[in-house]
């Protein structure tokens, strides 16, 4: 570290302009090598924590997203099998030589101990297939039968089925397109066109458009509740701001779950909340504020509004006074001043508090987890529940690729509009 | 004159509901968060006023409890060890970003602040599949390596900044008078940007003191803070004890910005002669 330093120092990153100065070819190629090396030396100090990055986050993301796509579980555990399924038409149900592989593929699967992977792949396209596919291992014939579709019919006679063959071949490629189109609600038909599950079992959907309307509800809720505070702040007097700025910068600092466990403790039905209400005889019966939507935006605005009311104030504060008193010494309404001359002035920080609160609340777990219902998840609760409880990695990875890829060009749109140097936090 | 006093009238009546729509807002800020203290001290374990009694008896059965001893140890451990290296990697790479000639910064400035931005679940989802193989799943290691990779965004952002409207001409007057690049570094630039580096620091620790999502995914048992502890408090069995902790967590939180703003003023004074 201390070398690098060193020697970066040595090379002062601005040099004068040499090239076209009476210099000639040979000052202009020195000067292009110089401007080359600091470059370099710049890029050199950024180095250990772009490839810290890459190796500890972006290698992660990547590799989580990839499994999106891949399907190695029957490819790599049943690839006789595998490679029989690839060579077949898909018309009806393979010939007596696939179900021999089946059946010698399933046993070496069974023996070394990798059927239940595939079981497992397998039952995410059909929830019964690894009944079908462990019972059928566990019953078959040790010695080989004279004939192997026959014998596997008769032991269970879903073999016979074509969508059985058709789930297989679909299995054993890889990459596939299967979880992405799983991940919106989506599969390919038997007939090979891609159809769309009914609405009211549409799960990934509806949570995407969950997240997306929570969130953005929240980032509303925000901009309207936060603006007329940054503005005060911006305009009281130093001292008195200063103080009032410590009722907004102590719940910043509060841990977020320190704020969520607030809101699960005074939201409850026998909570502060509720019987302040029933004190003052305003509701008869306690208000179902908890675990549902009401206690999710209330508690991720209380949490993000902080965020929302610095960014806009920090270029509140930068917003001269003297074009407000311009247009109003020309005639003009203090409203419409405000409204023409003073708003679009403050435009960057609504759009970085707006960026910030959005795409925070776009990713929120801890949150919406405590106070949130059953059947009202985010979509982060969605990818968590496909990682700890279904294991099923493949459609956790495409959850993620639709929300990451949402929340990039998001980044991109604000960095376009906005810029992300406006960003900037405490 | 009818105009000009209908103006005053309502300027008089903005005036007067952007005061009340504050003060609003600031209580619903402040007030929750104000509210469970006192339930802390409360002698019973409901979650509501009025209070039954005064006692210190939820903060003795938190501190007393080995759960929370080690989830707080564990939480200054991590974060200690996490905020270092995502300083020392942080201030390095803001050196580099600062200057005139960086290479590729439309590419790598978003990557290097892409850990504030990506949701956080699929970080962690991420992390589990790459440490599990690697053995790092239930690991002090993994755990650290994380949380730095979320704080260095923070450091990147504040150092650069600062190191932005940091004066050149004094590295050009140290050397002049010479010192060597080594020493200008150490006696010069160091002493100016440190308070930015300590505030990127500061925002670092924060970050993964608060962080929850990556431990449930890649920490084990050993490896649960206290966020960690509150959350399996609230949902197993949730009783005034959590606020207690609570309570000081917000101690530690108004302690955490009066640094920050301390470290401020020095910014503020250091930047001066350079201005």
């Amino acid at each position: 570290m201390t070398a690098t330093v060193t020697s970066n120092l040595r090379e002062p990153a601005e040099r004068d302009p040499t090239a076209g100065s009476g210099f000639g070819a040979d000052g202009r190629a020195a000067y292009a090598r110089t401007r080359r090396r600091a470059s370099a030396q710049a890029l050199l100090l950024a180095l250990p924590l772009l490839l810290f990055l890459l190796a500890t986050f972006i290698a992660p993301i990547a590799i989580l997203l990839s499994r999106s796509v891949e399907n190695r579980e029957v490819p790599v555990n049943l690839p006789a099998l595998s490679q029989a399924l690839k060579a077949w038409n898909g018309e009806g149900v393979p010939d007596e030589h696939t179900f021999a592989i089946l059946a010698a593929d399933m046993r070496r699967a069974s023996d070394e101990g990798h059927l239940g992977t595939v079981a497992r792949r397998l039952n995410f396209y059909l929830p019964e297939f690894r009944s079908l596919l462990m019972r059928t291992a566990r019953q078959l014939p040790e010695t080989a039968p004279p004939a192997w579709k026959p014998a596997l019919i008769e032991l269970d006679p879903r073999w016979g089925t074509h969508d059985i063959w058709r789930i297989l071949k679909r299995s054993a490629v890889s990459p596939t397109p299967d979880y992405l189109l799983a991940a919106v609600d989506s599969t390919v038909t038997p007939d090979g066109s891609i159809a769309s599950l009914p609405a009211d079992s549409s799960v990934f959907i509806n949570a995407f458009a969950r997240t997306v309307w929570i969130s953005a509800s929240v980032t509303l809720l925000c901009l309207v509740l936060g603006y007329p505070v940054a503005y005060l702040l911006a305009t009281l007097p130093a001292a008195k701001s200063n103080r009032l700025m410590l009722l907004v910068i102590v719940p910043f600092w509060t841990s977020l779950l320190v704020r969520t466990t607030a809101w699960y403790v005074l939201l409850q039905p026998g909570g502060v909340i509720n019987s302040l209400l029933m004190g003052m005889g305003l509701v008869s019966h306690p208000l179902p504020l908890l675990f549902n939507r009401t206690g999710v935006l209330i508690g991720m605005t209380h949490i993000l509004l902080p965020y929302m009311i610095l960014a806009i104030y920090s270029v509140m504060k930068s917003v001269s006074p003297v074009y407000m008193r311009a247009a109003q010494s020309l005639g003009a309404h203090p409203v419409t001043a405000f409204i023409r001359i003073y708003v679009p002035q403050t435009l960057p920080g609504v759009g970085a508090g707006c960026f910030l609160v959005f795409v925070l609340a776009l990713g929120y777990y801890i949150t919406p987890a405590l106070l949130g219902g059953a059947g009202d998840e985010m979509i982060s609760q969605l990818i968590a529940a496909q990682t700890n409880e279904q294991l099923n990695w493949g459609l956790a990875g495409a959850l993620s690729a639709y929300l990451v890829i949402f929340t990039a060009v998001f980044y991109f749109v604000f960095n376009r509009l906005v810029g992300i140097d406006r960003l900037r936090f405490g | 004159m009818q105009s000009q006093r209908h103006l005053v009238l309502s300027e008089r009546i903005a005036s007067k509901w952007l005061r009340v729509h504050c003060a609003l807002i600031l209580f619903f800020l402040i007030a929750p968060i104000l509210a469970i203290v006192p339930l802390s001290f409360n002698t019973g374990s409901y979650f509501s006023y009025p209070m039954q009694g005064f006692s210190l008896h939820w903060y003795a059965k938190a501190l007393g409890s080995s759960d929370w001893q080690r989830a707080f140890l564990n939480s200054i451990g991590i974060g200690t060890a996490s905020t270092v290296l995502a300083t020392c990697l942080g201030t390095l790479a803001a050196l580099g970003l600062s200057r005139a000639n960086f290479p590729f910064r439309a590419v790598i400035m978003p990557l290097l602040i892409s850990p504030m931005i990506i949701p956080i679940v699929v970080v962690a989802a991420g992390f589990y599949l790459v440490f599990a193989p690697l053995g790092l799943v239930n690991s002090y290691v993994g755990v650290v390596l994380a949380h730095a990779a979320l704080g260095t965004p923070f450091v990147v952002i504040t150092v650069t900044a600062s190191l932005l409207s940091f004066d050149q001409s004094l590295i050009r007057a140290a050397s002049g008078l010479g010192a060597t690049p080594w020493i200008a570094f150490r006696r010069v630039t160091l002493p100016l940007i440190a308070p930015a580096v300590a505030t990127g620091s500061v925002f670092a620790f924060a970050t993964s003191f608060d962080e929850v999502i990556v431990i449930l995914f890649i920490g084990g048992p050993d490896q649960r803070t206290v966020p960690r502890q509150m959350w399996s408090g609230i949902r197993d069995s949730i009783d005034p004890s959590i606020l207690a902790v609570a309570t000081m967590l917000i101690l530690f939180a108004v302690a955490l910005f009066t640094s920050i703003n301390w470290l401020r003023g020095r910014s503020a004074a250091a930047a001066l002669p350079g201005s």
